[in-house]
């Protein structure tokens, strides 16, 4: 079979957004996925989003049952999933009710037509078959039965109508890659590797791909290119927030010469973490499944008592448990690592969902004042910078350290530059070995730079001692009620945290030199904001962004960065926790611009938002 | 590398037990002043401990006492080792944390009946369950001390109290059954006047791989006082205590005269020796796999009302929780090679722009 139609008859594009949508059990995120690996090797910049139903069975052709994988590839460097699908790959009624809505003007809509049957339009409300009522007069529509197709291309192996049935995401994988000119080898060897336990599905998966890929060209279906984009050289790879978070406590671990420790209860939508962390023990991973919440954080920060790298992972509910822990860390004064990848709303909420809403919680979720360093990657792959970070600084520091990702960073995909080792971080961890004090060894005595006492770890004779939650003598460790002891125990817990601003980069600015407005950001709204920076660029704005990526504390020239400009507007995920805190430290007047819908902003959206306060509406 | 910069596993696991012989009680011993009620019987395990660990042959450094909130969670701070105070019942979590990064330790959870039964009954039932390589001691006086007086999951039915001025209206656990429910290895019990019993029962403890739990009973004079009379009294003492010896018959009482007798399914009763013989006795024996004798045995009682079991009830051998954990990475290893950072990254489809 040919592997692409000749370029000529390709129209060229320069992007492109494609959301395939369908049952949860029609394979959608597989086919979105396997398409983002074949646009990868092509050579394409790209992000993608995964919107998964909020139930695990919801019922077969209902719109709680869709679930939907957006990829925006471009042949140029982007931020951001896309607003708007300029393609819907819908495989059923329930796919194209729940998602037409999102789908731009005109788009191109492929739909599997064998799908439209009564019942299932009826169960979704349709009185009548769109595809055949003029409601979709303003779009491209393109009928494909995919089913039929799909069932006559596997007839030959054998296997049963249900087996046969699902291979269609495979047609319509084969479709699309025909459409787009994707290369098609790498996709049959992926086929291939992926069934190869079951010959007779790996057949059928191979024989649907190529119907669909054959379909495509011999119905002589719209075909299009989107060349391939201009990255910085070097060997790339795709990764996923999640990955990127698991991937980068490996490599702390490596270069802290510890091995590392998770402590993990499982919850949406951090649980891959601890499945990544798990597959890797020969790298010394220990990964404890922990009975709740509290034993997670607790198990890890008995690690790091113990001389290992603690870790845990959790989502926002977990995060209120561990409260109470976090704050034992740091009185006990010990590194640990707290992963918090946010999710929509207060209690249970949208578990599958995105928010930025724990910020003032990982500031101030705790009783008696006990500031805690908070680092946030705004990007899935910089959730791998984000990982070495939040380690480096709770073991140079001894203290926990609360890193905040969110559902949006750690199920969206990017190309990522692989990063050469000696490049990494170098984060030098001493023990203490010996009495620090004459003969005796002080647990509180601290290094005058980074006001950090000394780890030391059971098993070093000598150097036996004992800490706890009450507050201590500094110096010794031992009980104190002492009024003057505590303000001071206070006071030096709060400058530890401050002393971290010395070590941490000062945060860049880009944009106009004489902005109007400065958009500060944190998180994942970075691309998004730098998407809409574009715009409003190319529409004459005179604009620039900041992106936080520590929170506490600041970067030590955020207030210089913020006072250089007129104005500064800070969009986020929540109900303003940002502009507050900035207000709050700066004394500087932030326009908030908040979303709290479960979902990303789009780069349209906070463009026109921009607009409105810069046009002063 | 700097010399101080040895990963805890070189420094652990490797190194021989030297350093041991030479430790003393006094060495155990911190400069903090005891701070529990006069009369209270958390000194007399304190004393207990700190004569039994020195008989250990395991040096001082690498011992850890771990403790969560309550009278008997201050135990860390008189013990002149690697000691933590936690936070209210969390301290098995935690202990779990210590123990299964660190094998080369010997790990011991202080906890009381609020903190271990009560905030921290999940930690404690799971790190029994894994069988985590902890020596877990609950010291169980039947009340909250350290917030002053209120009933905890111990206190019997109909308790008056501060918190229950009409009395507790809840049915208390028995430690020991809990304990052999969550699937425990080792489980014992024993009580603080005991000098005899209870540091032999602490070696015991301390000598089984794996999470060993050991019920004290302990008097807390201030707000329980007596809560053992039956127990500890002149009379009570031989009439009441029923010393468990593995492979013995199990007799008690004046002269032995009392015996135990298993009748029925799983049902046991207190019988005369001379009217039933010694044959028809219960043999105690530890390692029976099966824990529903034990289990029986440990509801002979429904409190230290009457005569009731001390002594080891269970003593089996499971895989210790962080040496099988060791096992999976040694294994993981061998059959994927040691960890290869860069092979990681550059893992899955990759491709070159130039
Ligand atoms: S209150 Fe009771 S348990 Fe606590 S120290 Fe006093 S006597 Fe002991």
């Amino acid at each position: 079979m040919t592997t692409t139609a000749p370029t000529q008859r390709r129209t060229a594009l320069d992007r492109v957004v494609i959301r395939f949508a369908g049952d949860s059990g029609d394979g959608m995120q597989l086919a979105g996925d396997r398409f983002t690996s074949a646009s990868a090797l092509f050579g394409n910049d790209l992000a993608t989003m995964p919107d998964f139903p909020a139930e695990i069975r919801a019922p077969a052709g209902t719109i709680a049952g869709v679930s939907a994988f957006q990829i925006h590839l471009a042949d140029f460097d982007i931020l951001t999933p896309g607003d708007e699908p300029n393609v819907l790959v819908a495989m059923n009624p329930a796919a194209l009710r729940g998602h037409l809505g999102d789908v731009a003007r005109g788009g191109l809509l492929i739909v599997n037509t064998d799908a439209f049957d009564e019942r299932s339009l009826d169960k979704v409300g349709y009185a009548s078959n769109p595809l055949e009522d003029g409601s979709l007069d303003g779009y491209q529509v393109v009928g494909v039965p995919m089913t039929t197709l799909t069932l006559e291309a596997v007839k030959e192996t054998g296997i049963g109508r249900k087996d046969a049935e699902r291979s269609k995401n495979m047609f319509a994988l084969g479709l699309l890659s025909w459409m787009y000119g994707r290369p098609v080898e790498p996709s049959l060897r992926w086929i291939e590797r992926k069934f190869a336990t079951r010959p007779a599905i790996m057949q059928a998966n191979l024989l649907a791909f190529k119907a669909g890929h054959a379909f495509g060209e011999t119905a002589e279906l719209a075909a299009f290119e989107v060349p391939p984009a201009t990255l910085a050289p070097g060997r790339y790879r795709r990764i996923t927030g999640n990955q990127a978070l698991a991937y980068g406590l490996i490599a702390a671990s490596t270069q802290a010469k510890l091995p590392l420790f998770l402590g993990s209860y499982p919850i949406t939508p951090a649980s891959d973490i601890l499945h990544e962390l798990s597959r890797h023990k020969n790298f010394g991973v220990r990964t404890v499944q922990a009975e709740d919440e509290i034993a997670a954080v607790g198990m890890a920060l008995g690690a790091a008592f113990a001389g290992h790298i603690g870790v845990t992972t959790t989502s926002g509910p977990g995060l209120d448990l561990k409260s109470e822990t976090i704050g034992l860390a740091g009185t006990l004064e010990l590194p640990l690592v707290v992963i918090d990848i946010q999710r929509a709303g207060p209690s249970t909420g949208m578990p599958t969902k995105t928010e930025q809403a724990d910020l003032l919680h990982a500031m101030f979720g705790r009783h008696g004042e006990l500031p805690v360093p908070i680092v946030a990657p705004y990007s899935p792959s910089s959730c791998f910078w984000a990982a070495l970070e939040a380690v480096r600084i709770a073991v140079r520091f001894m203290t926990p350290v609360i890193l905040l990702s969110d559902a949006y960073l750690a199920n969206s995909a990017e190309p990522w530059r692989i990063p050469s080792l000696d490049k990494l971080p170098d984060i030098g961890v001493r023990f203490a070995s010996r009495p620090n004090a004459g003969d005796a060894f002080l647990p509180y005595l601290r290094d005058e730079i980074t006001l950090a006492r000394p780890w030391a770890v059971p098993g070093t004779p000598g150097l036996e001692h004992r800490i706890g939650g009450l507050e201590k003598a500094d110096g010794t460790g031992n009980i104190s009620y002492d009024p003057d002891n505590h303000q001071h125990m206070t006071l030096m817990r709060h400058a530890r945290v401050r002393a971290i601003a010395e070590d941490i980069e000062p945060l860049e600015w880009r944009g106009d030199d004489d902005a109007d407005v400065l958009v500060l950001g944190w998180g994942s709204s970075y691309g998004p904001i730098g998407a809409a920076m574009r715009r409003l660029r190319q529409r004459g704005y005179r604009i620039a962004h900041a992106h936080l990526k520590h929170l506490n504390p600041f970067p030590r020239n955020t207030g210089e960065v913020l006072r250089r400009f007129p104005r500064v507007v800070v969009p986020e995920m929540n109900m303003g926790q940002l502009a507050r805190l900035v207000r709050a430290e700066f004394l500087i007047d932030t326009v908030s611009i908040t979303k709290v819908a479960g979902r990303p902003f789009r780069a349209s959206e906070l463009e026109e938002r921009i607009v409105e306060v810069m046009d002063g509406r | 590398m700097a010399a101080e910069q040895v990963s805890t596993r070189e420094r652990g696991i490797t190194e021989p037990g030297g350093g041991a012989a030479g430790l003393t009680r006094g060495d155990l011993v911190t400069d903090q002043e005891v701070r529990w009620c006069p009369g209270c019987g958390d000194y007399a395990i304190l004393a207990a401990v700190q004569s039994v660990l020195p008989e250990l042959g395991i040096p001082r450094e690498r011992f850890v006492f771990m403790s969560g909130i309550g009278c008997s969670s201050r135990f860390p701070y008189y013990m002149n080792t690697y000691g933590v105070h936690g936070i209210h019942g969390r301290a098995p979590a935690i202990a779990t944390g210590i123990a299964t990064t660190r094998p080369d330790l010997n790990v011991w959870v202080i906890t009381g009946d609020g903190d271990g039964l009560s905030i921290g009954g999940n930690h404690l039932i799971h790190a029994l369950r894994r069988n985590v390589n902890l020596t877990i001691l609950l010291f169980n006086n039947q009340i909250y001390g350290l917030t002053k007086g209120q009933y905890s999951p111990t206190s019997e039915r109909g308790k008056v109290t501060k918190s229950t001025p009409f009395g507790s209206l809840e049915q208390p656990f028995n430690p020991v059954s809990l304990a052999l429910a969550a699937e425990a290895t080792f489980v014992a019990r024993t009580i603080d006047v005991d000098r005899k019993h209870l540091p032999e029962v602490l070696r015991r403890a301390a000598a089984h791989r794996g999470a060993s739990f050991v019920e004290i009973y302990q008097n807390c004079n201030i707000f329980n006082d007596g809560a053992f009379l039956a127990l500890t009294s002149k009379e009570g003492r031989s009439a009441n205590r029923i010393y468990l010896e593995h492979g013995k018959p199990i007799r008690f009482g004046p002269g032995g005269s009392k015996g135990v007798r298993a009748t029925g399914l799983a049902k046991l009763e207190i019988v005369d020796v001379d009217e039933v013989g010694e044959e028809a006795l219960l043999v105690h024996d530890e390692h029976r796999d099966d824990p529903g004798l034990a289990f029986a045995l440990s509801r002979l009682s429904d409190g230290p009302t009457s005569p009731t079991p001390l002594g080891v009830f269970r003593d089996v051998q499971r895989p210790v929780y962080g040496e099988a954990m060791e096992e999976q990475l040694r294994d993981a290893a061998a059959r994927q090679g040691p960890g290869d950072l860069e092979a990681l990254l550059n893992s899955g489809d990759t491709w070159v722009v130039d």
